[in-house]
């Protein structure tokens, strides 16, 4: 860790802070706006690790997008939690304490943080760094990779986002629909 | 909402700069960081700031339910069509090398469509989600 800068730091307790506030909070009207500082910090802590990309999409869909649809959806709702059951169960608690031991165990075995001997910098970053010049000519890698070497998935990306409004339409605007159709039936009836 | 002076006549300076800088992520994505996804997301974000200060009506007439569904599918068909173009002039699918007589002009083209579509549709699917969203609320209510 010690390798780490200090910002990087700042910004991993604060997530963590916050992440743990999320989740003791009961009204959720709050911790929707705090879901919001956790994607900016986020976005923060991209941008210290030179992922701008990454960075802007994570400040506009998790800060911005995410916040209003959630607290859209408590317009909706109600915006307090209210629990099913707080008894205390030992069980759950096992079976989280073990995935979560096992996911830091796995830690272990990841390559250290900007380690360049790591296996994702030999794979296919090297040929994309080298060729995306003299294949594709443009200046900014990330969207030579997303749009033209990776043209496929982000096809798939597009279509899962259109897939995403279908549902969406499926499940709340049909009612707007039905909605549409009584008014005019009666109305026509009545002569208008 | 609609007795927020301030807020409304701040943003009717910044929703048009906001939707000018999702041009900007939108086209300048070749060059700098940003591309589809960022500039749909903060056009959308522009359109859904527009409705909640100025009200689900006016948000309606001026963005049609009926336009955005349309644009919806028409980023996805303009992704697919220089796919199928891409095929129509004998190369791979989304391989826009063929799309013009240098190569380098053909990825330029070829990326340019794709990222509007990618824009397009995640444009029109954040205002549509968030109109639906807004729009049940009032039918309800």
């Amino acid at each position: 860790m010690s390798d780490l800068p200090g910002i990087h730091l700042v910004l991993f307790t604060f997530l963590a802070v916050i992440a743990i506030a999320v989740i003791r909070l009961k009204d959720l009207f709050a911790a929707v706006m705090l879901m919001g500082i956790f994607s900016l910090l986020s976005a923060s802590l991209f941008t210290v690790m030179d992922a701008v990309d990454v960075a802007f999409t994570e400040a506009a869909v998790g800060a911005g997008i995410s916040t209003i649809l959630m607290l859209a959806t408590l317009a909706l709702t109600d915006s307090e939690e209210h629990p099913a059951h707080n008894r205390f169960r030992v069980v759950p608690l096992l079976a989280v304490l073990a995935t979560g031991g096992a996911l830091v165990y796995a830690t272990f075995d990841m390559p250290r943080y900007g380690d360049p001997s790591a296996p994702i910098h030999h794979y296919v970053a090297p040929h994309y760094l080298e060729h995306t010049d003299d294949d594709i000519g443009v200046p900014n890698i990330v969207t030579a990779v997303l749009a033209s070497y990776r043209g496929y998935d982000t096809w798939g990306e597009t279509t899962v986002i259109l897939t995403a409004c279908v549902g969406v339409l499926l499940l709340l605007g049909g009612h707007a629909v039905v909605e549409r159709f009584r008014r005019t039936t009666p109305g026509q009836e009545d002569g208008e | 909402m609609t007795s927020h002076v301030i807020l409304r006549v701040l943003l009717k300076l910044l929703i048009p700069v906001i939707m000018l800088f999702a041009l900007y992520v939108q086209f300048h994505g070749d060059y700098g960081p940003g591309g589809g996804f960022q500039a749909g997301v903060i056009f959308g974000a522009g359109m859904i700031l527009y409705a909640l200060i100025f009200g689900l009506e006016p948000a309606l007439r001026v963005f049609s339910p009926n336009v955005l569904r349309t644009l919806v599918a028409a980023g996805v068909m303009l992704y697919g069509g220089v796919g199928v173009a891409t095929i129509l002039f004998g190369g791979n699918f989304l391989d826009y090398d063929v799309l013009a007589h240098d190569p380098h002009h053909g990825q330029h083209l070829g990326i340019l469509l794709v990222e509007l579509g990618v824009g397009l549709t995640v444009a029109a699917v954040m205002a549509t989600i968030f109109f639906t969203f807004a729009g049940r609320g009032r039918t309800d209510a």
